[in-house]
C-alpha cells in the first residue's frame, strides 16, 4: 500500500520498553452513573503508535472508558493526559481525536468527500487543500471513486471505511474505535480487521479499539486490556493474555480453557504438590509461590497444552470421554473428569485416533500450568 | 400470481372504500367548485347557466384583496415567530431535564384544549383592559399563541428522530457547538422545521374564530372578510374565493413537497 509521507507519523512504540512519554495517560479515572460505578479508578498508559484494545463482556465499561478519553463524559475523579497535556477539562472538539462509531455516524446530508473534509474545514484548512487531503485519505481506504456518493448509497463496509477516513484525515493524536465492525458480516469483518491494522501500522497512529470479540482482540492488538465489571483485570500483549491470564475471568474470557480444582498438599523447598481429586501432581513452587498447604486452588490449562495419554500414566488425571465433535481438521473431545472445576475438560485430537465415547482415558497437564489462588479464582 | 375470489373481493372493497373516503372528503369542495361557475347571482344548486363573473368580482372586491394582504402578513410573521419560539421550546424539552418540564409541556399544549374563541375573547378583554389597540401586532401575537403548539409538536418529533451521534461525530472532528448546530443539526432538521412552518402558516391563514374578536375594518383577515361578505350578499363570489383559496394552498403544498424531495436528491449542502 502506498502511504503519503505527510500522513505518516513516527511510530515510537518500542516493544518491551516502558515509554518515556505516553500518548495517552489515564490517571486514576473513575465514573459512576446515578451512584452505580461504571468504571473503577483506572490507570493506563498508551504508547505512541500503539494499538490498544479494550476487551470485555457487554456492560463492563469499555464504552464508558472510551467516552472519557474522547471527552463525551467527564470523570468523577482522576485526570487524563493526551501527549503530556492535561485534557480532563478540555472539550471534545479541542482534543484532536478521531472517532469511528459503531453505526458509522456519517453525515447523511453530505457526500463522501464532504464528510471526509469536514474535520479539515472545521480546522480552517483552505478548501483546495482540504479537498486534496480528503481525496488522499479516501485513496488510502480505496474509496476515492465514491467521493461524490451519499453515505446511503454505500455498503456497510464502504461506509465504515469512509468513517475511518474521516477520523484519520485530521491526523488525530488518538484514534478511538468503538466496536467498529460489529455490524459487518464475518468475511467483511476479517477483511476490515486486516485493512485497519495495516493502515494503523503504516500511519503509526495511536489507537484505542473497543471490542467484545476476543479473536478480534488477539489478532489486531499490540496490547489488550481485559475488562470486567468496570475494572481492568489485566493488561498485556496478546501472547501474555493468552498464555498467562492473571485470573480465572481473563483465562476463560479469552480463548478456550480447562479448569481443575486441587488442594495444596505441600508447598516447600521449591516444590508444590497438588491433589487433583485423587491424582497427585508435582509442580515447581514458582507456579504458585504464595499457596499454603491445605489451600484450594485452580489449575488452568489451554486445550492445546493438554495431552491425551493412556490411563494410569503417572501425573495424568483420569477422565472419561463424554462426547466427540468432528471439526474437519481435528476432533474436539469433551471429557468428564472428577477434578474439573466446571463443565467438561476439552482437548483437540487428530482425526486418526479418536477414543470411543465412554472410554477411560487420562489427560497429561502442561508442565508449568497457570495456578489461580485466592481472589484470582 | 393466483387470485382467489376472496382476493378480488378484498381488492374491490378496498378500492370502493378509498373512493368513498375521497368522495366524502372532496364532496363539499366539489359542490362549491360547481357553484362558483353559476351565472345566477343567487346560490342555487345545480347551476342553470355558467360564467366566470364571480371570479372577476372576487378579484375586484377590495375587502378581499386587503384581507389576503392582511392574512398573508399575519401568517408570515406569526408562523415565523412561532417557528423560532417553538424550535427553542422543542429543543429545550427534548434536550434538557429540569424541574417543571412536565408543566412547560402541558402549558405549551394547553391551547389545543382551549377553544380558539376563548383565546380570542381572553386576548380582547386583556387588550382592552390595558388599552392596547386592535392592531396587526395584536393579531400576530394571537396567531402565534394559536399555532405554537403545532410548531412545537412538529419540531419536537423531528428532534426525537434526530441521530444525536451525528453531533458527537462533528464535535470529535473539531466543530465547536455553534458550528455543529449550523452545519449538522439545523440542516438535518430543516425539512421538519419547514413542514412545521408551513403547517403553522396554513393554520394561521385559515384561522377565523379568534381573529373575529380582534380585527377592525383595517386589519380584517380574509376569512373575516368572507364572513362579512356572506352576511350581506348571497351570490357565488364566496364559492369563487374558496376555489382560489384551495388551489393556492394546494399549489403551495405541492411546491413544498417537490422542493424538499429535490433537496434530498440533489447534492445541496
Ligand atoms: N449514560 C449512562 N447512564 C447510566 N448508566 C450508564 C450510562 N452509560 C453506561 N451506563 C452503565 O455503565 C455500565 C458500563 O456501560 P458501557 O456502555 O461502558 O459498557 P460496554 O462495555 O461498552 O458494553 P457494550 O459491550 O454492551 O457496549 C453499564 O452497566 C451501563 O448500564
Ligand atoms: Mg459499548
Amino acid at each position: 500500500m502506498l502511504i503519503d509521507p505527510k500522513l505518516q507519523q513516527p511510530a515510537e512504540a518500542v516493544p518491551g520498553q516502558p515509554p518515556a512519554r505516553p500518548a495517552v495517560k489515564i490517571d486514576g479515572v473513575s465514573k459512576s452513573f446515578d451512584g452505580t460505578l461504571a468504571l473503577e479508578p483506572t490507570w493506563l498508559k498508551i504508547r505512541k503508535g500503539e494499538f490498544l484494545t479494550l476487551l470485555g463482556p457487554s456492560g463492563c465499561g469499555k464504552t464508558t472508558l472510551l467516552n472519557l478519553v474522547a471527552g463525551f463524559l467527564e470523570p468523577d475523579k482522576g485526570e487524563l493526559f493526551i501527549d503530556d497535556a492535561l485534557v480532563t477539562q478540555v472539550p471534545v472538539h479541542k482534543r484532536e481525536i478521531g472517532i469511528v462509531f459503531q453505526n458509522y455516524a456519517l453525515f447523511p446530508h453530505m457526500n463522501v468527500l464532504k464528510n471526509v473534509e469536514y474535520g479539515l474545514r472545521t480546522r480552517g484548512v483552505p478548501a483546495a487543500e482540504a479537498r486534496d487531503r480528503a481525496m488522499e485519505t479516501l485513496r488510502l481506504v480505496k474509496l476515492d471513486q465514491f467521493a461524490d456518493r451519499r453515505p446511503k448509497q454505500l455498503s456497510g463496509g464502504q461506509q465504515q471505511r469512509v468513517a475511518l477516513a474521516r477520523a484519520l484525515v485530521i491526523r488525530p493524536k488518538v484514534l478511538l474505535l468503538d466496536e467498529p465492525f460489529s455490524a459487518l458480516d464475518r468475511n467483511l469483518r476479517a477483511a476490515m480487521q486486516i485493512e485497519l491494522k495495516e493502515i494503523q501500522h503504516s500511519l503509526g497512529v495511536t489507537t484505542i479499539f473497543v471490542t467484545h470479540d476476543q479473536g478480534e482482540a488477539l489478532s489486531m492488538s499490540d496490547r489488550i486490556a481485559v475488562m470486567s465489571k468496570g475494572r481492568v483485570r489485566q493488561i498485556g500483549s496478546p501472547e501474555e493474555i493468552y498464555a498467562s491470564p492473571a485470573d480465572r475471568f481473563v483465562g476463560t474470557f479469552v480463548g478456550d480453557a480447562n479448569l481443575l480444582t486441587g488442594t495444596v498438599t505441600t508447598s516447600e523447598s521449591g516444590t508444590l504438590t497438588l491433589d487433583l481429586a485423587g491424582t497427585a501432581l508435582t509442580l515447581p513452587q514458582s507456579a504458585a509461590p504464595e499457596a499454603a498447604a491445605g489451600e484450594t486452588v485452580e489449575l488452568f490449562a489451554r486445550p492445546e497444552a493438554c495431552q491425551l495419554v493412556a490411563p494410569g500414566t503417572p501425573g495424568a488425571v483420569p477422565a472419561t470421554v463424554s462426547f466427540a465433535v468432528y471439526q474437519g481438521a481435528h476432533v474436539e473431545l469433551h471429557l468428564a473428569c472428577p477434578a474439573a472445576a466446571e463443565g467438561p475438560i476439552m482437548l483437540r485430537v487428530p482425526v486418526a485416533n479418536v477414543p470411543k465415547v465412554g472410554a477411560a482415558v487420562a489427560v497429561a497437564l502442561p508442565e508449568a500450568p497457570v495456578i489461580f489462588t485466592g481472589e484470582a479464582q | 400470481m393466483n387470485c382467489t375470489p376472496l382476493d378480488h373481493l378484498l381488492t374491490w372493497s378496498g378500492r370502493i372504500l378509498v373512493a368513498l373516503i375521497l368522495g366524502f372528503v372532496l364532496l363539499p369542495f366539489v359542490v362549491v367548485l360547481i357553484a362558483s361557475f353559476n351565472h345566477s347571482s343567487i346560490l342555487t344548486f345545480p347551476p342553470q347557466d355558467w360564467s366566470l363573473r364571480w371570479y372577476a368580482h372576487a378579484f375586484e372586491y377590495d375587502d378581499f384583496a386587503d384581507g389576503v394582504k392582511n392574512s398573508l402578513i399575519i401568517a408570515a410573521f406569526g408562523s415565523t415567530l412561532a417557528l423560532v419560539a417553538g424550535t427553542g421550546f422543542a429543543y429545550v424539552l427534548n434536550r434538557y431535564e429540569f424541574r417543571g418540564k412536565a408543566t412547560l409541556h402541558a402549558v405549551l399544549m394547553s391551547s389545543l384544549v382551549i377553544p380558539n374563541f376563548t383565546i380570542g375573547l381572553g386576548l380582547l378583554i386583556l387588550a382592552a383592559s390595558v388599552s392596547i389597540p386592535r392592531s396587526m401586532g395584536l393579531l400576530v401575537f394571537l396567531h402565534i399563541t394559536i399555532v405554537l403548539p403545532f410548531v412545537v409538536r412538529s419540531v419536537y418529533v423531528s428532534l426525537q428522530n434526530f441521530e444525536r451521534q451525528l453531533e458527537a461525530a462533528a464535535e470529535s472532528l473539531g466543530a465547536a457547538p455553534r458550528r455543529v448546530l449550523f452545519t449538522i443539526t439545523l440542516p438535518l432538521l430543516l425539512p421538519g422545521l419547514a413542514a412545521g412552518w408551513l403547517f403553522a402558516a396554513i393554520l394561521s391563514f385559515n384561522e377565523f374564530t379568534a381573529s373575529l374578536f380582534l380585527v377592525n375594518q383595517r386589519t380584517q383577515t380574509l376569512p373575516v372578510a368572507m364572513y362579512n361578505y356572506v352576511r350581506e350578499y348571497a351570490d357565488p363570489t364566496l364559492a369563487a374565493v374558496s376555489v382560489i383559496y384551495v388551489v393556492a394552498v394546494a399549489a403551495m403544498l405541492i411546491l413544498a413537497h417537490i422542493f424538499f424531495r429535490l433537496e434530498k436528491v440533489l447534492n445541496v449542502d
